[in-house]
């Protein structure tokens, strides 16, 4: 028998610190989801208690110490739907433009794709000063939900506009080739072919950006949102409550900030779960868009 | 009766001189291989004749090609039309994303048929005319992706044919496939000479013997030779080419 390449116990050493590495990668990830879980358990433990069917149904009373944030969740919806129809069609559009039009290393798309990955750097209160600016006073709209859907939408734009483009980046060239070489148009392409396989990927970025508008405080603190306005907003020129807002109202202002903790925390859990029920949904349309395409 | 005539093309890709000054005649019904080491300038001719290269940036064609006798390249013609005539199947089979039965559809709808039974009735053609027809007619409705590569490279097959094409380009169509799939598909070719004019690429002499009518021998971006098959196989008029079938280089 020839003598052993490595000697006695050589592996030992390896296995240790290949154990050590993985029991660091262990700890860490789960520690990752402990705080996920404290922050959700915290919420749901100072705000279930004030949970209630009025409280989701009814307007802020007697100062905001007691009552409901009806008025809030609507204004919050509304802007989600506004900043919607504002983002999607101009950032899919956007990526499509910049994946299958342009040349994708041309210096135009370089530069597009820049300032977008610029703009998403660029804090949300700029983004609220520059609304403030431009659609409230230059444009007149005055502090309005029009106002605060246009300059929600401005700053989920570069999400909408990037994820479009990676999604659509991933679908090979050979399926689009396969296609135009059947006679079909660049459009017919892009709408029967490459939009239904990036779609599962775009509408998890769309997902994306609507919970990331769900939450925003600064761009609608000049532009649209309102400390008190208890009556539900009758047009697009109205001013409206939102929840991220009313949640800074409430725990750093008002009439008794004590008796009004209990309904932050409350806001602040109807908040995360509106983002939950979102991410839910997400989840669902991907599905389906999955399912449609046939790949199984 | 020349299909498609070739006069003087040359082809750029930014600098890079790609095809030198190829003029060639491709007649109807026929199948004609296109060999060559990689890299030759072959598969960017094939290319040409559907315009595919058209998507590249940067590239430029001098010279002309024609089909039935019409510039495919005047500014009058319309890209979708032509390739509506000039079929393409790729080296890896590229079905959509669909069922097996919009795939074969596909190219019908996109050129604005409508009629269901029309379709219908095209897409089992096309399938029976692939030879896949027996192997899928149970489920029309399952996902192309679920077929094995060999049936997915004839279900592209049948996809180009479903437009009723002149011409079919096929770019080392089963350079990707098992033996016994590559012969199915050999088989194809053979039986699908009386509907259209073939063209193939190939890195596979033998297979450009056993199909085609027909063989051009291109090098670094010329064609060397162009001659009927046999000849080209059996007696070669350059030296290049007999070095290349003959394998002592490429």
């Amino acid at each position: 028998m020839s003598a052993p390449v490595f000697p006695e116990g050589f592996g030992t050493r390896k296995r240790r610190s290949q154990m050590l590495a993985f029991a660091i990668f262990r700890i860490l990830s789960i520690t990752v989801v402990l705080i996920l879980f404290l922050i959700l358990g915290f919420i749901i433990y100072k705000g279930a208690g004030v949970l209630s069917w009025d409280f989701l149904t009814k307007a802020p009373s007697d100062g905001m110490t007691s009552g409901g944030i009806f008025p809030a969740i609507v204004g919050t919806l509304l802007l989600m739907l506004g900043s919607a129809v504002v983002a999607f069609p101009v950032g899919i559009m956007s990526g499509i433009y910049m994946n299958e039009y342009a040349s994708r290393t041309g210096r135009l798309v370089r530069f597009i794709r820049l300032m977008t990955n610029n703009l998403s750097g660029v804090p949300s209160i700029v983004f609220g000063l520059f609304g403030m600016a431009l659609f409230v006073k230059y444009l007149g709209f005055g502090d309005s939900i029009l106002a605060g859907s246009l300059t929600l939408g401005l700053l989920s734009l570069p999400l909408v506009i990037r994820t479009t483009e990676e999604a659509l980046k991933d679908i090979p060239d050979g399926i689009r080739e396969g296609s135009l070489a059947l006679g079909a148009t660049k459009l017919q392409t892009i709408w029967k072919v490459v939009l239904p396989m990036g779609m599962p990927r775009i509408i998890t970025g769309l997902i994306l950006s609507l919970g990331r508008v769900s939450g925003e405080t600064a761009p609608i603190l000049f532009t649209c949102a309102a400390y008190f306005f208890p009556q539900l907003p009758t047009s697009i020129f109205d001013q409206c409550m939102a929840l991220p807002y009313h949640l800074y109202v409430i725990s750093t202002s008002g009439t008794d900030i004590e008796a009004q903790e209990p309904i932050a925390f409350g806001t602040a859990l109807v908040l995360v779960i509106i983002v939950l029920i979102i991410n839910l949904l997400a989840g669902l349309l991907r599905k389906y868009f999955e399912k449609k395409l046939k790949v199984k | 009766m020349e299909k498609i005539e070739a006069k003087d093309v040359n082809f750029y890709y930014g600098d890079f001189h790609a095809l030198k000054g190829i003029t060639m005649e491709i007649p109807q019904n026929r199948v004609v291989a296109f060999i060559g080491p990689s890299g030759c300038g072959k598969s960017t001719f094939l290319r040409l004749f559907n315009r595919m290269n058209d998507l590249i940036p940067g590239a430029r064609l001098e010279g002309q090609i024609l089909i039935d006798g019409n510039d495919i390249y005047s500014p009058g013609v319309r890209v979708d039309e032509l390739r509506k005539n000039v079929g393409m199947v790729f080296q890896r089979p590229n079905p959509f994303p669909k069922s097996i039965f919009e795939n074969v559809a596909y190219g019908l709808r996109v050129n604005g048929i409508k009629d269901r039974k029309f379709i219908a009735q095209r897409v089992e053609e096309s399938l029976r005319g692939a030879a896949l027809w027996n192997e899928v007619k149970d489920k029309l409705n399952a996902s192309a992706y679920a077929l094995s590569g060999g049936q997915q490279q004839r279900l592209c097959i049948a996809r180009a044919m479903a437009v009723a094409p002149s011409v079919l380009l096929m770019d080392e169509p089963a350079s990707a496939l098992d033996p016994i799939s590559t012969a199915k598909v050999e088989e194809l070719i053979c039986e699908l000479r009386s509907q259209v004019t073939i063209v193939i690429v190939t890195h596979n002499m033998q297979q450009a013997s056993r199909v085609s009518d027909k063989t051009a021998f291109f090098y670094m971006g010329e064609m060397v030779e162009y001659d009927d098959t046999k000849t080209i196989f059996t007696n070669p008029r350059q030296l290049a080419t007999q070095n290349y079938i003959t394998g002592r280089f490429g």
